[in-house]
């Protein structure tokens, strides 16, 4: 749906010549938008001079939702929010609840691992299609085909692991649910060989690709004070040369323990930031590597009777454990009253719960920090004065999710 | 193809029938996706379902060009207007998948923003429930749609 | 680390103990109570003094029956540090009444606010002096009531369906 509009101007180029100013509606169903984002652009020619985005299309109210359910109810709201990466949303908010309850300490090392695995799973599944997509917005429609490719592997292993292939809602207040498949762990180890080679067929499509190169490098620049001061993250953030990432500066999930490295660009433009997302999913394969060779045995939820489910079979056979179900069910978990805020670091960038809690088992409010709503902010900052074709660059490089915007 | 045709080269048929035939196997879907479900139907077009085995594959992203609407993901009352001005847009005849819980019946999301099922506004042809539904679903759902077409057809002029 | 979180936090309370009145710690994060009045120039210390430089999250939380005053803005801060190696991180508060809901908007100070600000404006309806575009970010703009306070019911989908009902009368501008 895109529409024209004319506005005259004064014709005051000083030339003589007199020159319209357009204005160009671009959106809310647009293909590059990816999802519905509308962007007013105003021309000159082919020049933005001004772009204003228009959001709010996907405003479908989860944060009022959530204050009116149990927390145990909210898990399932939190991915559709960065449908992208619904496992990261999962973890990221259990995390928070954890923090809330004060029980981080008490969560075996399985879980923890498995979430880990999972998570950068999440990571790579958001960055293929972040980068398919961009690709195919430009013009590239191969690299499209061969991410989906990757990205239905990893729908197989979530799959697997917890029934569903996109809104995955899995892990549990307090571990796991059930314990990890039986083949989990051959399914990574398989993923892990094939996986590396999709990344450098992806390269090669693309990295040298002078059509690539030419319609990214130097396009969409934003600088690192900007990016900063507009409060960007993720690989937003880090394509500009700042090296913050929340897995090193606040290591939830033990991820200290891990041996990776934070890829930083150095331009600052579409480029750089599409190389960091190539060098992050090839951490993150280290990262999975790393945390399959140790993934223990044991336990995979806690021991806390009044926070986590009794295991299906104790319910069916004995009595105080079918008590136990109900009155969790029911009631649902109370944490104490106070509130905290939880950051993961997601693959847009920082995913933020902040949750403040009366005592009784709803939310009194939940907030979610969304990263892309703050990363496309910068959207407008970034194309002034660039060519019109120039702004698709940008949004595709943003790597936004309209869920995560409007929530 | 001669032999099937019986060595004289030609065929009977009925316009209608002609025409129906035509339209179910090139379908050109008009793909309105907002949220979660578009992930799926973008999975339907892509590497393993493959959906040009329906033959609707030719997405059209304006809504002139297009006779089916895929309305996949969450609708909510401020697009409900655009939504339903793509839809007039496009040229009869003209079919709506409504694909995912949102677009059936509001979904997950009984809240104040959200439209509880875009049938409110629009004439859906078939309805697939799931949360996202699964490609295979959306496909059933064009197969449905092509069978629609076959028996009842539209008005050829 | 270079620097523990606690003596930045210490060093800002000696500094603003005036506009500071209160303090509060639950999980290891530290919420700085700040006076209204002296809110923007709290803000202008925190980032030029103090090197804030990083804004992660503006929220409000609507205290409806339960406390008085019935707002409270939720503003949360980063400390990258020179070399990106510290991780501190502020919670500030301020109580907003409820026959004044108004607030120095902080997006001259950190352009990133702009947006979260807008949202809050949105959600809970209160005001920002001095911000650059306040309109409405996530509901049509001619769209009433307030989402997130507690007053308003989630399935009250009434002034969504006027302004639905209108925008198809009107066209799409
Ligand atoms: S039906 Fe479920 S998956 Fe589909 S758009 Fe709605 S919430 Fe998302």
């Amino acid at each position: 749906m895109e529409r024209v509009e004319f506005i005259t101007e004064s014709p005051d180029s000083g030339d003589g010549v007199s020159t319209k100013s357009m204005m160009l509606n671009m959106g809310p169903q647009h293909p590059a938008t990816h999802g519905v984002l509308r962007i007013v652009l105003h021309l000159d020619g082919e020049i933005v001079v001004k772009a204003v985005p228009y959001i709010g299309y996907l405003h479908r109210g989860i944060e009022k939702l959530c204050e009116n359910i149990t927390y145990q109810q909210c898990l399932p709201y939190t991915d559709r929010m960065d449908y992208l990466a619904a496992i990261c949303n999962n973890i990221g908010f259990i995390l928070t609840v954890e923090k809330l309850l004060g029980i981080e300490d008490e969560i075996p090392e399985r879980a923890k691992v498995a979430e880990v695995i999972l998570f950068e799973l999440g990571r790579i599944e958001s960055h293929m299609v972040g980068i398919g997509t961009h690709a195919l917005d430009l013009g590239a429609m191969t690299a499209f085909f061969y991410c989906f490719k990757e990205r239905e592997r990893i729908y197989d292993i979530l799959e697997l692991v917890c029934g569903a292939r996109l809104t995955t809602s899995y892990p549990r207040v307090g571990g796991l649910p059930l314990d990890l498949p039986e083949d989990f762990e051959e399914k990574i180890r398989n993923f892990l060989k094939i996986f590396p080679e999709t990344i450098d067929e992806v390269d090669k499509l693309l990295t040298r690709n002078k059509i690539w190169v030419n319609r990214t490098k130097g396009v969409a620049y934003i600088s690192a004070e900007d990016a900063i001061n507009l409060g960007l993250s993720g690989p937003n953030l880090r394509g500009s040369g700042v090296p913050h990432d929340l897995r090193k500066s606040n290591p939830y999930l033990d991820y200290d323990k891990y041996d990776f490295e934070i890829p930083v660009g150095t331009d600052g433009d579409a480029y750089s930031r599409y190389l960091c997302r190539m060098e992050e999913m090839r951490q993150s394969v280290k990262i999975i590597e790393q945390a399959i060779n140790n993934l223990p045995d044991g336990p995979y939820a806690a021991d806390l009777p009044e926070i986590v489910l009794p295991k299906k079979e104790l319910v069916y056979t004995k009595m105080e454990s079918l008590i136990r179900h109900f009155v969790l069910v029911y009631e649902g978990l109370k944490p104490p009253v106070g509130e905290v805020y939880h950051g993961v670091e997601n693959p847009k960038g920082e995913l933020g719960y902040y949750l403040v809690s009366d005592g009784t088992a709803k939310p009194y409010r939940m907030r979610v920090r969304g990263p892309s709503f703050v990363n496309m902010q910068a959207i407008a900052q970034m194309v002034k004065g660039a060519f019109l074709a120039d702004v698709i660059t940008a949004i595709g490089s943003l790597d936004i999710v309209l869920g995560e915007i409007d929530r | 193809m001669n032999s099937s045709l019986g060595g004289d080269g030609f065929l009977t048929t009925t316009i209608n029938y002609i025409a129906n035939w035509g339209r179910k196997n090139s379908l050109w879907p008009m793909p309105f996706g907002t949220a979660c479900c578009a992930i799926e139907m973008m999975g339907a077009f892509a590497s393993r379902y493959d959906i040009s085995r329906f033959g609707a594959e030719v997405a059209r992203f304006s809504p002139r060009q297009a006779d089916l609407m895929i309305v996949s993901g969450t609708i909510t009352y401020k697009l409900a207007s655009v939504c339903r001005r793509i839809y007039d847009q496009m040229p009869n005849p003209k079919w709506v998948i409504a694909m995912g819980s949102c677009t059936c019946g509001g979904g997950p999301f009984d809240s104040y923003a959200v439209v509880q099922g875009i049938d409110e506004f629009l004439p859906v042809d078939v309805y697939v429930g799931g949360c996202p539904p699964r490609p295979e679903a959306l496909i059933d759902a064009i197969m449905k749609i092509q069978k629609k077409i076959e028996n009842e057809g539209a008005p050829i002029i | 680390m270079s620097v523990d979180s606690d003596s930045v936090i210490g060093s800002i309370r000696s500094q603003f103990e005036s506009s500071i009145y209160k303090t509060y710690s639950f999980r290891d994060e530290t919420t700085l109570f700040v006076k209204k009045e002296s809110f923007l120039k709290f803000c202008r210390s925190l980032k030029q003094d103090f090197k804030f430089t990083y804004v992660i999250d503006i929220t409000a939380v609507d205290y409806l029956d339960i406390r008085v005053p019935r707002y409270e803005m939720v503003y949360l801060f980063h400390r990258f540090g020179d070399d990106y190696d510290e991780n501190i991180r502020i919670r500030i508060k301020v109580e907003l009444e409820d026959s004044d809901i108004t607030i120095d908007s902080i997006t001259p100070i950190w352009s990133g606010a702009n947006w979260l600000e807008r949202e809050v404006l949105d959600m809970f309806g209160i005001e920002f002096r001095g911000h650059p575009d306040p309109r409405r970010i996530l509901m049509p703009e001619d769209y009433k009531p307030h989402p997130l306070r507690k007053d308003f019911d989630v399935r009250n989908r009434q002034p969504s369906k006027e302004s639905f009902e209108k925008e198809l009368k009107e066209g799409f501008e």
